[in-house]
Protein backbone atom coordinates (compact mmCIF):
# COMPACT_ATOMS: atom_id res chain seq x y z
CA UNK A 1 0.00 0.00 0.00
CA UNK A 2 1.55 3.69 -0.77
CA UNK A 3 1.85 6.07 1.88
CA UNK A 4 -0.91 8.09 0.92
CA UNK A 5 -3.60 4.80 -0.01
CA UNK A 6 -6.77 6.65 -1.67
CA UNK A 7 -9.96 5.43 -0.18
CA UNK A 8 -13.16 5.47 -1.23
CA UNK A 9 -15.63 5.44 2.44
CA UNK A 10 -19.58 3.70 2.65
CA UNK A 11 -21.50 5.13 5.02
CA UNK A 12 -25.33 4.35 5.53
CA UNK A 13 -25.77 3.23 9.31
CA UNK A 14 -28.81 5.50 9.92
CA UNK A 15 -30.27 8.09 7.61
CA UNK A 16 -27.43 9.83 5.62
CA UNK A 17 -25.97 7.97 2.85
CA UNK A 18 -22.49 9.15 2.72
CA UNK A 19 -20.15 8.63 0.24
CA UNK A 20 -16.39 10.40 1.67
CA UNK A 21 -12.84 10.10 -0.79
CA UNK A 22 -9.64 10.32 1.35
CA UNK A 23 -5.24 10.35 0.44
CA UNK A 24 -3.97 9.31 3.45
CA UNK A 25 -5.29 12.00 6.09
CA UNK A 26 -6.46 14.50 3.25
CA UNK A 27 -9.91 14.91 2.50
CA UNK A 28 -10.80 14.80 -1.12
CA UNK A 29 -14.59 14.56 -1.22
CA UNK A 30 -17.50 14.27 1.36
CA UNK A 31 -21.31 14.07 -0.03
CA UNK A 32 -23.85 13.00 2.05
CA UNK A 33 -27.62 12.33 0.66
CA UNK A 34 -29.99 12.87 4.03
CA UNK A 35 -33.67 11.35 3.87
CA UNK A 36 -34.29 13.39 6.96
CA UNK A 37 -36.81 15.01 5.54
CA UNK A 38 -39.14 12.03 4.58
CA UNK A 39 -38.48 11.31 8.38
CA UNK A 40 -39.94 14.27 9.36
CA UNK A 41 -44.04 13.56 9.84
CA UNK A 42 -43.01 10.53 11.69
CA UNK A 43 -41.16 12.51 14.33
CA UNK A 44 -37.79 10.02 13.99
CA UNK A 45 -36.26 7.86 11.87
CA UNK A 46 -38.54 5.27 10.05
CA UNK A 47 -36.08 2.14 9.65
CA UNK A 48 -37.50 1.26 6.23
CA UNK A 49 -37.91 4.55 4.82
CA UNK A 50 -33.80 5.08 5.17
CA UNK A 51 -33.30 1.83 3.91
CA UNK A 52 -35.25 2.39 1.04
CA UNK A 53 -33.29 5.69 0.84
CA UNK A 54 -30.10 3.99 0.38
CA UNK A 55 -30.55 2.11 -2.33
CA UNK A 56 -31.51 5.17 -4.63
CA UNK A 57 -29.26 7.70 -3.18
CA UNK A 58 -26.07 5.22 -3.28
CA UNK A 59 -25.05 5.18 -7.29
CA UNK A 60 -25.72 8.94 -7.78
CA UNK A 61 -23.91 9.98 -3.94
CA UNK A 62 -20.63 7.89 -5.48
CA UNK A 63 -21.10 9.48 -9.05
CA UNK A 64 -20.71 12.48 -7.03
CA UNK A 65 -17.91 11.71 -4.53
CA UNK A 66 -16.11 10.71 -7.28
CA UNK A 67 -16.19 14.14 -9.31
CA UNK A 68 -15.83 16.16 -6.63
CA UNK A 69 -12.48 13.93 -5.88
CA UNK A 70 -11.78 14.16 -9.28
CA UNK A 71 -10.76 10.66 -9.22
CA UNK A 72 -11.98 7.55 -10.99
CA UNK A 73 -12.79 4.01 -9.25
CA UNK A 74 -9.41 2.79 -11.06
CA UNK A 75 -7.21 5.27 -9.16
CA UNK A 76 -8.71 3.94 -5.70
CA UNK A 77 -6.19 1.52 -3.50
CA UNK A 78 -9.32 0.07 -0.98
CA UNK A 79 -12.94 0.73 -0.37
CA UNK A 80 -13.97 0.73 3.18
CA UNK A 81 -17.36 0.62 4.83
CA UNK A 82 -19.41 0.77 7.65
CA UNK A 83 -20.38 -2.87 9.22
CA UNK A 84 -22.09 -1.47 12.32
CA UNK A 85 -23.43 -0.34 14.95
CA UNK A 86 -26.65 0.88 12.65
CA UNK A 87 -30.15 0.15 11.88
CA UNK A 88 -29.43 -3.43 10.23
CA UNK A 89 -31.67 -3.06 7.17
CA UNK A 90 -29.78 0.48 6.30
CA UNK A 91 -26.14 -1.34 7.09
CA UNK A 92 -27.23 -4.38 4.30
CA UNK A 93 -27.58 -2.08 2.14
CA UNK A 94 -24.11 -0.37 2.24
CA UNK A 95 -22.46 -3.55 3.13
CA UNK A 96 -24.09 -5.54 0.05
CA UNK A 97 -23.15 -2.68 -2.67
CA UNK A 98 -19.36 -2.53 -1.12
CA UNK A 99 -19.24 -6.06 -1.46
CA UNK A 100 -20.33 -5.79 -5.25
CA UNK A 101 -18.27 -2.29 -5.87
CA UNK A 102 -14.96 -4.10 -4.69
CA UNK A 103 -15.25 -7.16 -6.83
CA UNK A 104 -16.44 -5.53 -9.56
CA UNK A 105 -13.92 -2.85 -9.49
CA UNK A 106 -11.23 -5.06 -8.37
CA UNK A 107 -10.29 -3.33 -4.93
CA UNK A 108 -9.47 -4.51 -1.20
CA UNK A 109 -12.52 -3.96 0.90
CA UNK A 110 -12.23 -2.93 4.89
CA UNK A 111 -15.15 -3.53 7.11
CA UNK A 112 -15.21 -0.88 9.69
CA UNK A 113 -16.55 0.53 13.10
CA UNK A 114 -18.85 3.59 13.01
CA UNK A 115 -18.46 4.93 16.23
CA UNK A 116 -14.72 4.29 15.86
CA UNK A 117 -14.85 6.25 12.41
CA UNK A 118 -16.48 9.05 14.54
CA UNK A 119 -13.10 9.42 16.13
CA UNK A 120 -10.93 8.72 13.18
CA UNK A 121 -12.90 11.67 11.37
CA UNK A 122 -10.46 14.00 13.13
CA UNK A 123 -7.56 12.68 11.18
CA UNK A 124 -8.95 14.75 8.40
CA UNK A 125 -8.83 17.97 9.88
CA UNK A 126 -8.02 20.49 7.50
CA UNK A 127 -5.20 22.58 10.05
CA UNK A 128 -3.14 18.69 9.45
CA UNK A 129 -2.77 18.46 13.01
CA UNK A 130 -2.38 15.07 13.88
CA UNK A 131 -5.15 13.12 16.15
CA UNK A 132 -3.31 13.20 19.56
CA UNK A 133 -3.44 10.18 21.92
CA UNK A 134 -5.11 9.08 24.39
CA UNK A 135 -8.43 11.23 24.46
CA UNK A 136 -11.37 10.45 26.23
CA UNK A 137 -14.41 10.75 23.10
CA UNK A 138 -18.12 12.10 23.57
CA UNK A 139 -19.84 10.91 20.72
CA UNK A 140 -23.66 11.80 20.66
CA UNK A 141 -26.25 11.85 18.18
CA UNK A 142 -29.79 10.77 17.42
CA UNK A 143 -29.02 6.87 17.24
CA UNK A 144 -25.88 6.67 19.57
CA UNK A 145 -24.41 8.45 22.77
CA UNK A 146 -21.19 6.54 23.78
CA UNK A 147 -17.97 7.87 26.49
CA UNK A 148 -14.75 6.01 25.09
CA UNK A 149 -11.58 6.01 25.74
CA UNK A 150 -9.23 5.67 22.96
CA UNK A 151 -5.78 4.96 23.64
CA UNK A 152 -5.06 3.49 19.81
CA UNK A 153 -7.59 4.18 17.32
CA UNK A 154 -7.47 0.93 16.03
CA UNK A 155 -6.46 -1.52 19.07
CA UNK A 156 -7.33 0.41 21.64
CA UNK A 157 -10.82 1.74 22.13
CA UNK A 158 -12.77 0.66 25.35
CA UNK A 159 -16.26 1.45 25.59
CA UNK A 160 -17.04 3.46 28.83
CA UNK A 161 -20.54 3.96 28.96
CA UNK A 162 -23.39 4.76 26.71
CA UNK A 163 -26.88 5.26 26.65
CA UNK A 164 -29.09 2.68 28.78
CA UNK A 165 -32.27 4.14 27.10
CA UNK A 166 -32.69 7.14 24.42
CA UNK A 167 -29.77 8.55 22.19
CA UNK A 168 -29.27 12.36 23.49
CA UNK A 169 -30.50 13.24 19.73
CA UNK A 170 -33.66 11.16 20.33
CA UNK A 171 -34.81 13.11 23.56
CA UNK A 172 -34.01 16.05 21.48
CA UNK A 173 -36.68 14.65 18.54
CA UNK A 174 -39.02 13.85 21.57
CA UNK A 175 -39.22 16.57 23.58
CA UNK A 176 -39.31 19.41 20.49
CA UNK A 177 -42.67 17.33 18.97
CA UNK A 178 -44.10 17.61 22.90
CA UNK A 179 -43.39 21.40 22.63
CA UNK A 180 -45.05 21.40 19.00
CA UNK A 181 -41.98 21.92 17.35
CA UNK A 182 -40.82 20.02 13.99
CA UNK A 183 -38.48 17.65 13.37
CA UNK A 184 -35.19 17.17 13.62
CA UNK A 185 -35.72 18.75 16.74
CA UNK A 186 -31.73 19.53 17.78
CA UNK A 187 -31.92 22.55 15.58
CA UNK A 188 -35.47 23.78 16.90
CA UNK A 189 -34.90 23.51 20.43
CA UNK A 190 -32.10 25.42 20.12
CA UNK A 191 -33.30 28.20 18.19
CA UNK A 192 -36.28 28.72 20.72
CA UNK A 193 -33.57 27.94 23.73
CA UNK A 194 -31.76 31.49 22.66
CA UNK A 195 -34.45 33.31 24.30
CA UNK A 196 -34.74 30.98 26.82
CA UNK A 197 -33.43 30.92 30.85
CA UNK A 198 -31.79 27.94 31.33
CA UNK A 199 -31.79 28.30 34.81
CA UNK A 200 -36.25 28.63 34.79
CA UNK A 201 -37.09 25.02 35.39
CA UNK A 202 -34.09 22.49 37.43
CA UNK A 203 -34.77 19.38 35.05
CA UNK A 204 -33.21 15.76 36.42
CA UNK A 205 -30.20 14.86 35.69
CA UNK A 206 -29.93 11.25 34.64
CA UNK A 207 -27.85 9.09 36.43
CA UNK A 208 -26.05 11.35 37.98
CA UNK A 209 -26.57 10.08 41.87
CA UNK A 210 -24.57 8.56 44.66
CA UNK A 211 -26.33 5.21 43.93
CA UNK A 212 -26.66 5.17 40.16
CA UNK A 213 -23.17 6.59 39.92
CA UNK A 214 -21.75 3.44 40.97
CA UNK A 215 -23.39 1.10 39.16
CA UNK A 216 -23.49 3.47 36.22
CA UNK A 217 -20.99 6.26 36.37
CA UNK A 218 -20.64 6.96 32.60
CA UNK A 219 -24.00 5.82 31.19
CA UNK A 220 -26.10 8.09 30.12
CA UNK A 221 -30.14 8.24 30.42
CA UNK A 222 -32.04 10.47 28.73
CA UNK A 223 -35.88 8.98 28.84
CA UNK A 224 -36.34 9.98 32.67
CA UNK A 225 -35.87 13.60 31.48
CA UNK A 226 -38.40 13.46 28.77
CA UNK A 227 -40.97 12.10 30.94
CA UNK A 228 -40.18 14.87 33.53
CA UNK A 229 -40.54 17.65 31.03
CA UNK A 230 -43.86 15.76 29.81
CA UNK A 231 -45.11 16.08 33.10
CA UNK A 232 -43.82 19.61 34.15
CA UNK A 233 -45.65 20.72 30.71
CA UNK A 234 -49.08 19.16 31.21
CA UNK A 235 -48.71 20.31 34.92
CA UNK A 236 -48.31 23.79 33.06
CA UNK A 237 -51.32 23.41 31.23
CA UNK A 238 -53.50 21.84 33.61
CA UNK A 239 -53.46 24.87 35.61
CA UNK A 240 -54.12 26.63 32.89
CA UNK A 241 -50.84 28.90 32.37
CA UNK A 242 -49.20 29.46 28.91
CA UNK A 243 -46.46 26.93 28.36
CA UNK A 244 -42.98 28.82 28.52
CA UNK A 245 -41.37 27.27 25.93
CA UNK A 246 -38.02 28.99 25.76
CA UNK A 247 -37.93 28.39 29.21
CA UNK A 248 -38.53 24.87 28.87
CA UNK A 249 -36.06 24.11 26.08
CA UNK A 250 -33.30 26.43 27.31
CA UNK A 251 -33.70 23.98 30.96
CA UNK A 252 -33.71 21.17 29.06
CA UNK A 253 -30.95 21.63 26.76
CA UNK A 254 -29.18 23.01 29.67
CA UNK A 255 -29.77 19.28 31.51
CA UNK A 256 -28.81 17.29 28.67
CA UNK A 257 -25.83 19.57 28.17
CA UNK A 258 -24.78 19.48 32.03
CA UNK A 259 -24.77 15.65 32.00
CA UNK A 260 -23.20 14.81 28.95
CA UNK A 261 -20.34 17.30 29.75
CA UNK A 262 -19.64 16.13 33.73
CA UNK A 263 -19.16 12.66 32.43
CA UNK A 264 -17.30 13.69 29.87
CA UNK A 265 -14.77 15.41 32.40
CA UNK A 266 -15.34 13.06 35.15
CA UNK A 267 -14.44 10.60 32.47
CA UNK A 268 -10.94 13.04 31.99
CA UNK A 269 -10.27 12.90 35.34
CA UNK A 270 -10.62 9.61 36.34
CA UNK A 271 -8.41 8.36 33.40
CA UNK A 272 -5.81 11.38 33.93
CA UNK A 273 -6.41 12.10 30.15
CA UNK A 274 -6.74 15.91 29.24
CA UNK A 275 -8.43 15.40 26.23
CA UNK A 276 -11.86 15.79 24.64
CA UNK A 277 -12.78 14.83 21.53
CA UNK A 278 -16.71 14.97 20.51
CA UNK A 279 -18.18 13.72 17.24
CA UNK A 280 -21.85 12.84 16.34
CA UNK A 281 -24.56 14.94 14.93
CA UNK A 282 -25.79 16.86 18.40
CA UNK A 283 -22.32 18.54 18.33
CA UNK A 284 -24.46 20.86 15.76
CA UNK A 285 -25.65 22.12 19.08
CA UNK A 286 -24.08 25.73 19.85
CA UNK A 287 -24.69 24.94 23.62
CA UNK A 288 -23.29 21.86 23.56
CA UNK A 289 -19.98 23.55 22.04
CA UNK A 290 -20.44 26.93 24.37
CA UNK A 291 -20.28 24.38 27.40
CA UNK A 292 -17.57 21.82 26.47
CA UNK A 293 -15.21 24.93 25.62
CA UNK A 294 -15.78 26.81 28.94
CA UNK A 295 -16.02 23.39 31.23
CA UNK A 296 -12.55 22.00 29.38
CA UNK A 297 -10.93 25.41 29.22
CA UNK A 298 -11.88 25.22 33.53
CA UNK A 299 -10.61 21.92 33.90
CA UNK A 300 -7.46 22.42 31.70
CA UNK A 301 -8.27 19.71 28.89
CA UNK A 302 -7.92 20.21 25.53
CA UNK A 303 -10.97 20.42 23.33
CA UNK A 304 -11.43 18.61 20.12
CA UNK A 305 -14.47 19.10 17.70
CA UNK A 306 -13.87 18.28 14.20
CA UNK A 307 -15.71 20.30 11.34
CA UNK A 308 -19.10 19.41 11.81
CA UNK A 309 -19.67 18.23 8.29
CA UNK A 310 -17.52 15.32 9.67
CA UNK A 311 -18.81 15.15 12.79
CA UNK A 312 -22.43 14.58 11.51
CA UNK A 313 -22.92 10.94 9.72
CA UNK A 314 -20.65 10.91 7.13
CA UNK A 315 -18.61 8.29 4.50
CA UNK A 316 -15.51 10.45 4.65
CA UNK A 317 -14.71 9.13 8.80
CA UNK A 318 -14.93 5.54 7.44
CA UNK A 319 -12.87 6.66 4.34
CA UNK A 320 -10.20 8.21 7.17
CA UNK A 321 -10.34 4.80 9.10
CA UNK A 322 -9.98 2.66 6.13
CA UNK A 323 -7.34 4.54 4.83
CA UNK A 324 -5.66 4.19 8.76
CA UNK A 325 -5.93 0.39 8.17
CA UNK A 326 -4.68 0.29 4.93
CA UNK A 327 -1.66 2.53 6.39
CA UNK A 328 -0.67 -0.09 8.83
CA UNK A 329 -1.03 -2.32 6.78
CA UNK A 330 -3.90 -4.40 7.81
CA UNK A 331 -5.40 -7.26 5.78
CA UNK A 332 -9.09 -6.48 3.92
CA UNK A 333 -11.75 -7.74 5.48
CA UNK A 334 -13.17 -11.20 3.91
CA UNK A 335 -16.15 -11.07 1.98
CA UNK A 336 -18.05 -12.88 4.43
CA UNK A 337 -18.34 -10.02 7.25
CA UNK A 338 -21.88 -9.14 7.79
CA UNK A 339 -23.92 -5.96 8.90
CA UNK A 340 -23.58 -6.32 12.71
CA UNK A 341 -25.88 -3.62 14.23
CA UNK A 342 -24.54 -4.57 17.64
CA UNK A 343 -20.79 -4.30 16.83
CA UNK A 344 -18.52 -3.43 19.62
CA UNK A 345 -16.18 -0.48 19.81
CA UNK A 346 -13.43 -2.75 20.46
CA UNK A 347 -13.93 -3.87 16.93
CA UNK A 348 -12.49 -1.53 14.62
CA UNK A 349 -12.40 -3.57 11.74
CA UNK A 350 -14.83 -6.39 11.01
CA UNK A 351 -13.91 -9.57 9.56
CA UNK B 1 -22.26 -12.88 -21.08
CA UNK B 2 -24.09 -11.94 -17.84
CA UNK B 3 -23.95 -11.96 -14.31
CA UNK B 4 -27.42 -12.18 -12.91
CA UNK B 5 -27.69 -11.55 -9.09
CA UNK B 6 -31.84 -12.66 -7.29
CA UNK B 7 -31.80 -11.94 -3.78
CA UNK B 8 -36.11 -11.76 -3.75
CA UNK B 9 -36.28 -15.28 -2.15
CA UNK B 10 -32.83 -16.50 -0.82
CA UNK B 11 -29.28 -15.50 -2.61
CA UNK B 12 -28.96 -16.64 -6.23
CA UNK B 13 -26.26 -15.16 -8.33
CA UNK B 14 -25.23 -16.83 -12.09
CA UNK B 15 -23.07 -16.16 -15.14
CA UNK B 16 -24.62 -17.15 -18.01
CA UNK B 17 -23.90 -16.84 -21.92
CA UNK B 18 -25.80 -16.74 -24.67
CA UNK B 19 -24.18 -19.63 -26.69
CA UNK B 20 -22.70 -21.64 -23.57
CA UNK B 21 -25.08 -21.25 -21.34
CA UNK B 22 -25.06 -21.45 -17.82
CA UNK B 23 -21.08 -21.28 -16.49
CA UNK B 24 -21.81 -21.06 -12.87
CA UNK B 25 -24.97 -20.74 -10.72
CA UNK B 26 -24.52 -21.13 -6.79
CA UNK B 27 -27.58 -20.41 -4.64
CA UNK B 28 -27.95 -20.08 -0.70
CA UNK B 29 -31.45 -20.61 0.52
CA UNK B 30 -31.25 -19.15 3.76
CA UNK B 31 -33.52 -16.36 3.57
CA UNK B 32 -31.38 -13.83 6.35
CA UNK B 33 -28.13 -14.28 5.13
CA UNK B 34 -28.11 -11.81 1.97
CA UNK B 35 -25.42 -9.16 3.24
CA UNK B 36 -23.18 -12.00 4.96
CA UNK B 37 -23.30 -14.59 1.78
CA UNK B 38 -23.40 -11.98 -1.62
CA UNK B 39 -20.24 -11.15 -2.02
CA UNK B 40 -18.65 -14.79 -1.94
CA UNK B 41 -21.40 -15.91 -4.35
CA UNK B 42 -20.52 -13.55 -6.85
CA UNK B 43 -16.94 -13.92 -6.50
CA UNK B 44 -17.40 -17.88 -6.35
CA UNK B 45 -19.51 -17.48 -9.33
CA UNK B 46 -16.68 -15.23 -11.40
CA UNK B 47 -14.35 -17.89 -10.26
CA UNK B 48 -16.50 -21.23 -11.46
CA UNK B 49 -16.90 -19.58 -14.77
CA UNK B 50 -13.13 -18.46 -14.80
CA UNK B 51 -14.25 -14.86 -15.94
CA UNK B 52 -12.54 -11.26 -15.26
CA UNK B 53 -15.93 -8.38 -14.72
CA UNK B 54 -14.39 -6.48 -17.84
CA UNK B 55 -15.34 -9.82 -20.02
CA UNK B 56 -19.50 -8.99 -19.02
CA UNK B 57 -21.51 -7.74 -20.63
CA UNK B 58 -23.98 -6.13 -18.16
CA UNK B 59 -25.47 -7.10 -15.05
CA UNK B 60 -29.07 -8.16 -14.49
CA UNK B 61 -30.77 -7.43 -11.34
CA UNK B 62 -33.90 -9.88 -10.01
CA UNK B 63 -36.28 -6.04 -8.77
CA UNK B 64 -38.55 -8.75 -7.15
CA UNK B 65 -41.26 -8.73 -5.77
CA UNK B 66 -39.84 -9.90 -2.26
CA UNK B 67 -39.52 -9.13 1.14
CA UNK B 68 -37.76 -6.16 0.98
CA UNK B 69 -34.60 -6.34 3.38
CA UNK B 70 -33.41 -9.15 1.74
CA UNK B 71 -34.08 -7.88 -1.98
CA UNK B 72 -32.70 -4.78 -1.87
CA UNK B 73 -29.26 -6.45 -0.95
CA UNK B 74 -29.42 -8.23 -4.21
CA UNK B 75 -30.15 -4.68 -5.97
CA UNK B 76 -27.53 -2.69 -4.49
CA UNK B 77 -24.73 -5.46 -5.39
CA UNK B 78 -26.17 -5.93 -8.72
CA UNK B 79 -25.91 -1.85 -9.39
CA UNK B 80 -22.61 -1.50 -7.66
CA UNK B 81 -21.23 -4.54 -9.09
CA UNK B 82 -22.69 -2.62 -12.44
CA UNK B 83 -20.88 0.58 -11.79
CA UNK B 84 -17.03 -1.00 -10.24
CA UNK B 85 -17.36 -2.95 -13.43
CA UNK B 86 -18.21 0.40 -15.50
CA UNK B 87 -21.21 -2.39 -17.38
CA UNK B 88 -24.94 -1.29 -17.53
CA UNK B 89 -27.12 -2.96 -15.10
CA UNK B 90 -30.43 -4.33 -16.50
CA UNK B 91 -33.21 -4.89 -14.83
CA UNK B 92 -36.02 -7.73 -14.67
CA UNK B 93 -38.77 -8.76 -12.75
CA UNK B 94 -37.92 -11.66 -10.37
CA UNK B 95 -41.18 -13.63 -11.14
CA UNK B 96 -40.62 -13.05 -14.92
CA UNK B 97 -37.31 -15.67 -14.40
CA UNK B 98 -39.55 -18.69 -12.54
CA UNK B 99 -41.92 -18.60 -15.60
CA UNK B 100 -39.24 -18.33 -18.28
CA UNK B 101 -38.09 -21.31 -16.08
CA UNK B 102 -41.44 -22.99 -16.17
CA UNK B 103 -42.63 -22.85 -19.22
CA UNK B 104 -39.19 -23.79 -20.98
CA UNK B 105 -37.18 -20.81 -21.94
CA UNK B 106 -33.91 -21.63 -21.09
CA UNK B 107 -34.29 -24.78 -23.56
CA UNK B 108 -35.70 -23.02 -26.22
CA UNK B 109 -33.04 -20.44 -25.86
CA UNK B 110 -30.69 -23.22 -26.01
CA UNK B 111 -32.11 -24.65 -29.25
CA UNK B 112 -34.74 -27.21 -27.60
CA UNK B 113 -38.14 -27.55 -28.45
CA UNK B 114 -40.94 -24.70 -27.87
CA UNK B 115 -43.36 -26.30 -25.09
CA UNK B 116 -47.18 -26.16 -25.16
CA UNK B 117 -49.27 -22.73 -24.97
CA UNK B 118 -50.00 -23.68 -20.85
CA UNK B 119 -51.24 -20.21 -18.73
CA UNK B 120 -48.45 -20.36 -15.28
CA UNK B 121 -49.59 -18.72 -11.84
CA UNK B 122 -46.49 -17.79 -10.70
CA UNK B 123 -46.78 -17.88 -6.60
CA UNK B 124 -44.03 -16.80 -4.21
CA UNK B 125 -44.04 -16.25 -0.26
CA UNK B 126 -43.78 -12.78 0.77
CA UNK B 127 -43.97 -13.66 4.74
CA UNK B 128 -46.43 -12.39 7.18
CA UNK B 129 -48.78 -14.69 6.04
CA UNK B 130 -49.19 -13.27 2.14
CA UNK B 131 -48.03 -14.13 -1.27
CA UNK B 132 -47.14 -12.40 -4.27
CA UNK B 133 -48.38 -13.43 -7.45
CA UNK B 134 -48.04 -13.46 -11.32
CA UNK B 135 -50.07 -14.73 -13.85
CA UNK B 136 -48.60 -15.78 -17.25
CA UNK B 137 -50.33 -16.82 -20.59
CA UNK B 138 -47.49 -18.82 -22.63
CA UNK B 139 -43.88 -18.10 -23.73
CA UNK B 140 -43.94 -15.63 -27.02
CA UNK B 141 -42.35 -17.24 -30.39
CA UNK B 142 -39.45 -15.27 -28.85
CA UNK B 143 -39.31 -17.53 -26.30
CA UNK B 144 -40.55 -15.27 -23.80
CA UNK B 145 -43.13 -15.70 -21.14
CA UNK B 146 -46.05 -13.24 -21.61
CA UNK B 147 -47.13 -11.81 -18.16
CA UNK B 148 -51.11 -10.99 -17.92
CA UNK B 149 -51.23 -10.12 -14.78
CA UNK B 150 -48.85 -9.49 -11.37
CA UNK B 151 -47.00 -8.72 -9.73
CA UNK B 152 -48.92 -8.35 -7.10
CA UNK B 153 -49.77 -9.09 -3.25
CA UNK B 154 -52.52 -10.80 -1.52
CA UNK B 155 -53.63 -13.19 1.29
CA UNK B 156 -53.44 -16.79 0.31
CA UNK B 157 -57.28 -16.72 0.86
CA UNK B 158 -57.96 -13.93 -1.84
CA UNK B 159 -55.90 -15.03 -4.38
CA UNK B 160 -58.56 -16.97 -5.98
CA UNK B 161 -61.11 -14.68 -6.51
CA UNK B 162 -57.78 -11.57 -7.48
CA UNK B 163 -56.88 -14.17 -9.86
CA UNK B 164 -60.27 -14.40 -11.40
CA UNK B 165 -60.87 -10.84 -11.45
CA UNK B 166 -57.70 -10.01 -13.32
CA UNK B 167 -57.49 -13.18 -15.85
CA UNK B 168 -61.00 -14.57 -16.05
CA UNK B 169 -62.56 -17.82 -14.13
CA UNK B 170 -60.76 -20.33 -17.06
CA UNK B 171 -57.33 -19.11 -16.37
CA UNK B 172 -57.49 -19.45 -12.80
CA UNK B 173 -59.09 -23.08 -13.12
CA UNK B 174 -56.48 -24.25 -15.46
CA UNK B 175 -53.33 -22.50 -14.81
CA UNK B 176 -50.56 -24.38 -12.96
CA UNK B 177 -49.53 -22.79 -9.72
CA UNK B 178 -46.02 -22.45 -8.29
CA UNK B 179 -45.92 -23.74 -4.44
CA UNK B 180 -45.29 -20.76 -2.54
CA UNK B 181 -43.73 -22.72 0.25
CA UNK B 182 -40.87 -23.73 -2.30
CA UNK B 183 -40.12 -22.07 -5.20
CA UNK B 184 -37.07 -19.95 -5.54
CA UNK B 185 -35.49 -17.74 -8.31
CA UNK B 186 -32.56 -19.45 -10.09
CA UNK B 187 -30.42 -16.79 -10.98
CA UNK B 188 -29.51 -18.54 -14.06
CA UNK B 189 -33.07 -18.43 -14.90
CA UNK B 190 -32.82 -14.40 -14.15
CA UNK B 191 -29.83 -14.60 -16.62
CA UNK B 192 -31.08 -16.49 -19.69
CA UNK B 193 -33.93 -14.56 -19.98
CA UNK B 194 -32.11 -11.79 -20.13
CA UNK B 195 -29.85 -13.06 -23.04
CA UNK B 196 -33.13 -13.97 -24.98
CA UNK B 197 -34.70 -9.73 -24.28
CA UNK B 198 -31.28 -8.52 -24.87
CA UNK B 199 -31.11 -11.13 -28.70
CA UNK B 200 -34.81 -10.33 -28.95
CA UNK B 201 -34.38 -6.72 -28.65
CA UNK B 202 -37.15 -6.38 -26.36
CA UNK B 203 -36.65 -3.77 -23.11
CA UNK B 204 -36.04 -4.96 -20.06
CA UNK B 205 -37.94 -3.87 -16.83
CA UNK B 206 -38.88 -0.55 -14.54
CA UNK B 207 -35.60 0.21 -12.54
CA UNK B 208 -37.52 0.34 -9.59
CA UNK B 209 -37.50 -2.32 -6.66
CA UNK B 210 -41.41 -4.23 -6.62
CA UNK B 211 -41.85 -3.97 -2.67
CA UNK B 212 -45.21 -3.74 -3.23
CA UNK B 213 -45.77 -3.04 0.39
CA UNK B 214 -45.23 0.48 1.97
CA UNK B 215 -43.08 0.77 4.77
CA UNK B 216 -44.76 -0.24 8.29
CA UNK B 217 -45.19 2.86 9.96
CA UNK B 218 -47.89 5.19 11.28
CA UNK B 219 -47.90 9.07 11.57
CA UNK B 220 -47.67 9.86 15.75
CA UNK B 221 -50.70 11.08 17.39
CA UNK B 222 -50.67 13.66 19.74
CA UNK B 223 -47.93 13.15 22.79
CA UNK B 224 -49.27 10.90 25.34
CA UNK B 225 -49.91 12.11 28.65
CA UNK B 226 -47.43 11.02 31.47
CA UNK B 227 -49.42 11.97 34.22
ZN1 LIG C 1 -23.02 8.32 13.99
Amino acid sequence: MTAEPLVLGIETSCDETGIGIVRGRTLLANVIASSMDEHARYGGVVPEIAARAHLEALQPTLEAALAEADVTLDDLDAIAVTSGPGLAGALMVGVGAAKALALGAGKPLYAVNHLVGHVGADVLRADGSALELPTIALLVSGGHTSLLHVRDLLDDVELLGETIDDAAGEAFDKVARLLGLPYPGGPQIDRVAASGDPRAIRFPRGLTLPKDLEKHRYDFSFSGLKTAVARWVEKTEAAGSPVPVSDVAASFREAVVDVLLTKALAACRDRGVSRLLLGGGVVANARVREVAAARCADAGVELRIPPLSLCTDNGAMIAALGAELALRGREPSPLSFGADSTLPVTTAQAF
Amino acid sequence: MLLAIDTSSGTSVSVVDREAGVLAEVTELDTRRHAEVIGELIAACLDEAGIEPSRLSAVVAGMGPGPFTGLRVGIAAARAFAFGAGKPCLPLVSHDAIAFERLGGPALATGGAPVARSPLLVVTDARRREVYWSAYSHLDEQGLPVRVAGPSLVRPADLDEAIAGSCGPVFSAEAARTDPASTVVSAAALGLLGETLYTAGRPFAADEPLYLRSPDVTIPGAPKRVS
